[in-house]
């Protein structure tokens, strides 16, 4: 039942509405508790900030800056290399160090620009001035947001402004916040809603005033029921914003399956969510389009949760980016030396880095210490066919098989079971008894057919 | 720095597993064994214990000894080679020569399992692959079962030396109250009606089975058992007691929750285990009332294993937004 600007208290809030979800998942132990309770804190940066030029969707940026150029903190230092791209600004003041290759979280380096930190906090002109939204076409929204270097701050990167620009034939009836948060461990969104919530709400407003009729809807988890509350009584006085409970369960924040929770619509790898009439942000990407909109600031932080059992205090940290993680971990109280395996992202989906020699990004949403490691504890057998793999698989797909097509080179049955389909949840390999890496194997397909291509 | 470079362990996404193991999966089955295998205990006598123990060491140590010979890894610690032993041993009666479960165990884990690619890779139930080459080559001392049985109501052994199955089919009413709560002459698993179902509770509470598999095929089996006479005309044979006698009776529990439901040898979508399921009952059906053999169950679900890569090759999974489509302007 969808309650719109529905007032009271969290029991009768969570009482009048149902909590929605969708078919399949898992409950991985979700360690939320390690830094759900620390407010964010602001870190300062340090001598040197890297940013990498194509961590997004898109085609790299273009350097706007030359080495040796002095630079401010919001000063563009990288131009979207097309409609599909993104703009990046500084972080500090300072001067243009180096433009190279440098390491990033994929363990690959990429081109980035280096900028070597004179700690005078100056910033560039117009940086941070209220600006009245009222006055605003949808354009002048689209365009800004654009400039800003708004991309899809939850994990993806999609570029904000491109998801805005719809075909003439897509008709927006949504846009839908993704506060679900569902990946073990993650705090920041949830740090975010308690203490910025009132910027989530007007940046997503000011964004529904691009497709006039859109409601906006923020789906969070049940698991965060302070979050729930607080975001209802903000959205009180709004008819158009309406929050919906979650059942807690991982991947409630996968995109197919936000929308299929809240609408009730169902989309494919063929299909985009403005197809079905929905946008979707994430938390962190609504309060970067406060930012930008009332206070002309673009993208120059973002929330970051470090965690773990290995993490020394857990914490949420406002984070310049281009910040070298080996410094974030310093400044977030240090991560223990029987740290087995460190996370760029939480254990569901996140990346194992190598090394701590990496800046952070705007998709940096956490960095995870954690002291086992799963997988090299764990003894594979064979496939013994219990099925759990597609009991949980939130895509509906038979993951086992799946991967033995891939196994046995057979990418044709591997499309026809709807391989291309999978989302790379990472349900199927941690419910796995016998510890086969299904989400791994079909991965690997994914990439050979698209090789194919 | 040099030290972090190497420090932290690397691998591709999730680091987090589940605490499910096949292990652990198989221990649950062995656990639900224990009521079905004390009872038979109770029901037969230290033999019956003896025939257990001598059926699952020897399970172990035939799969011990293949991989030993082919230089394979070890894997009896998976406990699968338990789990067949134990279902290999409450499927003969408890007066079986010694050498039986050893032969019993030899065809289920060499010719069965090891030489189709071991845990996985069987075609057919092991432990039934087993009973059945056994009932072919020695039906005599497969069908002998014990003539006395210590019965739960009186603790006194008592002259029983025919089955459920048999009584029924001779014409004989067992009282259905009887026929759940008391003991019966039979396999060492058949002793007892409720020490089957205790097991099989179980295994549902703890999700290790899905209840899709034994539920279908029981009541398939009573629904064809049904039609069936009701064609021949023997309709006013289906009473209150001989249907119980026939569910409860013939391994059917036993089969319907410890045997069909074995992940390896059924279909894997939740439809194609529908119609496994159907089948099974369909075939226990017709070989319990149309030929001699009171073996409807094991030759059902034998000929249900063999038919369920058919079953999942005719049918194709389907994926979530498969039929999904833009929403057109109009209607938007």
């Amino acid at each position: 039942m969808t309650i719109f600007g529905s007032c009271g208290t969290k029991e009768e809030a969570l009482d009048k509405m149902k909590t929605k979800t969708f078919i399949g998942g898992v409950h991985p132990p979700d360690g939320k508790g390690l830094s759900s309770d620390a407010p964010i804190r602001k870190v300062s940066a340090k001598d040197i900030l890297v940013f990498p030029l194509s961590k997004h969707i898109g085609a790299p940026s273009l350097p706007a800056v030359e080495v040796g150029q002095r630079v401010k903190i919001g000063t563009l230092i990288a131009k979207a290399g097309g409609f599909v791209g993104e703009n990046i600004h500084s972080s500090v003041s300072g001067k243009v160090k180096a433009i190279e290759p440098r390491l990033t979280d994929n363990n690959s380096k990429i081109m980035s620009i280096v900028i070597e930190n004179d700690k005078t906090d100056e910033v560039e002109q117009g940086y941070g001035t209220p600006r009245d939204i009222a006055s605003l076409s949808p354009e002048q929204i689209k365009q800004i947001i654009a400039d800003s270097g708004i991309i899809g701050m939850g994990g993806a990167g999609f570029p904000l402004a491109v998801k805005l620009s719809p075909k003439p034939t897509q008709k927006i009836k949504y846009i839908i916040v993704n506060a679900a948060e569902c990946e073990p461990y993650i705090t920041c969104d949830h740090r975010l809603m308690l203490e910025r919530g009132e910027k989530i709400i007007k940046g997503t407003l000011a964004l529904s005033r691009i497709f006039p009729g859109s409601r906006v809807l923020i789906g969070i988890e049940a698991n965060k029921p302070d979050a729930i509350e607080h975001m209802s009584a903000l959205a009180c006085d709004e008819p158009t914003v309406a929050v919906k409970p979650l059942r807690t369960k991982y991947p409630q924040g996968g995109e197919r399956m936000l929308i299929y929770a809240l609408t009730g619509m169902k989309l494919n790898s063929k299909l985009l969510p403005a197809d079905k009439g929905c946008i979707v942000l994430n938390v962190s990407s609504a309060v970067a389009v406060y930012d930008a909109l009332y206070e002309s600031r673009p993208v120059t932080s973002r929330i970051v949760t470090v965690t773990g059992e290995g993490a020394n205090s857990p914490c949420n940290l406002e984070v310049p980016l281009g910040m070298m993680l080996s410094e974030l971990l310093e400044a977030a109280g240090g991560i223990s030396p029987k740290t087995r395996k460190l996370l760029s992202g939480g254990p569901m989906m996140g990346v194992s880095l190598s090394s701590t020699d990496i800046p952070v990004y705007k998709t940096s949403s956490a960095y995870v210490a954690l002291l086992r490691d799963d997988i090299e504890d764990s003894n594979m057998t064979e496939c013994i066919r219990c099925g759990k793999c597609a009991n949980v698989c939130p895509e509906r797909l038979f993951p086992t098989r799946l991967a033995f097509a891939v196994n046995s080179n057979n990418l044709e049955l591997f499309t026809k079971y709807g391989g291309l389909e999978c989302i790379e949840c990472g349900s199927c390999a941690y419910i796995c008894p016998a510890k086969r890496p299904l989400v791994q194997t079909i991965r690997y397909g994914k990439s050979e057919v698209r090789k194919k291509k | 720095m040099n030290e972090s470079e190497t420090r932290f362990a690397i691998s591709s996404s999730p680091h987090l597993r589940g605490k499910l193991t096949t292990r652990g999966i198989m221990l649950d089955v062995l656990i639900a064994l224990i009521p079905v295998c004390g009872a038979g205990v109770f029901a037969f006598g230290i033999r019956a214990l003896l025939i257990i123990l001598i059926s699952i060491i020897s399970c172990i140590g035939f799969e011990l000894l293949y991989e030993k010979l082919t230089r394979q890894p070890l894997t009896v610690g998976d406990l699968s080679a338990a789990v067949t032993g134990a279902i290999l041993a409450i499927n003969l009666p408890a007066t079986v020569p010694l050498w039986v479960p050893v032969l019993g165990s030899a065809f289920a884990i060499i010719i069965t399992k090891m030489l189709f690619g071991g845990l996985g890779h069987n075609f057919m139930n092991p432990a039934l692959s087993a009973r059945v080459f056994l009932l072919i080559s020695f039906a005599g001392i497969m069908t002998t079962y014990p003539s006395t049985v210590r019965l739960i109501s009186t603790f006194t052994k008592v002259t029983s030396e025919a089955t459920p199955l048999k009584s029924v089919a001779s014409g004989e009413s067992i009282n259905w109250f009887t026929m759940l709560t008391d003991m019966h002459t039979g396999c060492i698993g058949e002793a007892s009606v409720i020490a089957i179902l205790i097991g099989a509770a179980y295994l549902l509470i703890r999700r290790t089975i899905a209840a899709r598999i034994p539920f279908t095929y029981i009541i398939s089996s009573a629904v064809f058992i049904a039609l069936i006479l009701i064609i021949k005309g023997d309709a006013e044979l289906i009473t209150i007691d001989y249907m119980v006698a026939q569910i409860c009776g013939g391994g059917l529990l036993l089969g319907a929750f410890f045997m069909a439901t074995d992940y390896v040898t059924n279909p894997s979508t939740p439809l194609g285990q529908f119609i496994f399921a159907v089948l099974l009952g369909l075939i226990t059906a017709i070989i319990r009332l149309l030929s001699g053999s009171a073996e409807g169950v094991s030759y059902a679900i034998i000929i249900g294993n063999m038919l369920s890569p058919l079953i999942d090759r005719l049918l194709t999974p389907s994926y979530f937004g498969k039929r999904s489509k833009p929403i057109p302007f109009e209607n938007a």
